[in-house]
């Protein structure tokens, strides 16, 4: 793909396509449907979603750099284990970062800061991406599907801490502006795994009404 | 036994992998069109789980918890490599998957022919490596609680496939609105039966 031109500029109209596409157009959860799992569990707060967010993008952009590096060194019949070894490599140094200076929310995360492991978004790219392509359009590519990811993840999360308690990073802004005088009340189900699934589907919604041509017709 | 039969009931209902976890979503969203196929899926993650839990259970165990290196002397006790965890799990993950294919392919051809293009998908379910990540977390007593939890998991797993196959069978009738179709239904669904599976959360064990 870019064999043909041999000095493009680094912000071409062609790499900057590579990073805004996948943040609406075909955005990796709402379009490709990948790497649902950790987009669901760790919403229930804005700040476990924002760390999981930077995470995955540190993650993805480094993994696809060096995946798209070494992609005619590794012989095709392993690849799968050699790429989940490179993620998994790069998942433990995340997580013993995230330890050592975010403890909290490293501890809220549990899990499924190894679960980004088996993440399909970074699998699925770099298998679809890195492994066919230069390593700075691999990179690009790598950054703007996690961000793509990463933004409906803060969506989702904004949403389940604010209706479900009230707050913004921690801040009860519902507190401060009075609404629990009105007879409001937090809503529970917000905090519940299930919202999520229901804050998603309507995401999914809101953007197949915007562009018709991703409409499901089966 | 009474403690191995909480553990596996635990496991399909109060702890489900995918509506208390949503663990292995993808596969479990991408494949469910049918009745069919996510029997066969969901019955290569049953078998897939059984092993690797336990087998991961064993690495943990002896390989790389805190102190588990003691068995090669005093001087290995205060060795803890459990950083080393999701590399080690993943690894055993991916070989037993390839392996557990071969197998297959080998003496049951007919078995093969079912389940073998969703074994590779299985490789990178993020419910088989969330079993083994929650087994460490858990700290079972014994492999035998482990395999119990391993399998438990497989089944819950597979009935919420099966459950959604069929519900997405049926709904293909419906008038549901058209942005809403495929994907977004399908979320909602899930998302209803979730509530409907957290009736099994209050249960004590």
């Amino acid at each position: 793909m870019a064999e043909t031109k041999e000095k493009e500029p680094l912000f071409s109209s062609k790499n900057k396509k590579l990073l805004s596409e996948p943040m609406v157009r075909n955005n990796p959860i709402t379009v490709q449907v990948l790497g649902i799992c950790s987009a669901l569990a760790i919403t229930v707060k804005l700040e476990p979603s924002l760390v999981m967010a930077i995470s995955v993008i540190a993650i993805m952009g480094t993994a696809n750099l060096i995946i798209s590096l070494m992609r005619s060194l590794i012989p095709p019949r392993i690849r799968i284990i050699v790429m989940l070894t490179v993620i998994a490599s790069l998942v433990v140094l995340v997580d013993e970062i995230l330890a050592a200076f975010l403890y909290d929310v490293s501890k809220q995360l549990s899990v499924f800061v190894g679960l980004i492991i088996t993440n399909c978004i970074i699998m699925g790219r770099l298998e679809a991406f890195a492994s066919s392509n230069k390593p700075w359009p691999s990179f690009l590519d790598g950054i703007g599907n996690a961000a793509g990811y990463g933004w409906i993840l803060i969506i989702v999360g904004f949403f389940r801490e604010l209706f479900g308690s009230g707050e913004i990073f921690g801040y009860p802004v519902f507190e401060k502006i009075g609404l629990y005088q009105t007879g409001y009340v937090d809503n529970g189900l917000m905090i519940l795994p299930p919202a999520a699934l229901f804050i998603v589907g309507i995401i999914i919604w809101v953007h197949r009404s915007r562009h018709p041509e991703l409409i499901d017709i089966s | 036994m009474e403690n191995l039969f909480d553990i596996f009931i635990k496991a399909i209902f109060v702890e489900n992998m995918i509506f208390a976890y949503f663990l292995g979503m993808c596969s479990y969203l991408a494949v469910s069109k049918t009745v069919e196929t996510s029997t066969g899926l969901g019955l290569a993650v049953i078998f897939v789980l059984g092993i690797t839990v336990p087998v991961d259970y064993l690495i943990n165990e002896y390989l790389l918890a805190d102190g588990a290196l003691s068995w090669l002397g005093p001087e290995f006790a205060n060795i803890d490599l459990s950083f080393l965890s999701y590399i080690m799990f993943i690894a055993v993950i991916a070989s037993m998957v390839q392996l557990v294919e071969m197998v297959i392919e080998k003496f049951s051809p007919s078995l093969y022919a079912n389940l073998g293009i969703f074994l590779p998908l299985i490789a990178v379910n993020c419910s088989i490596l969330g079993g083994s990540l929650f087994m460490q977390e858990r700290d079972y007593n014994n492999i035998a609680e482990a395999t119990t939890f391993g399998l438990g998991s497989g089944v819950g797993w597979f009935l919420a496939i099966v459950a959604i196959a069929a519900i997405r069978e049926k709904i293909r009738y419906s008038n549901v609105p058209a942005p809403l179709r495929g994907l977004g239904i399908t979320f909602i669904i899930t998302g209803l039966m979730g509530i409907a599976f957290m009736a099994f959360m209050g249960i004590e064990l």
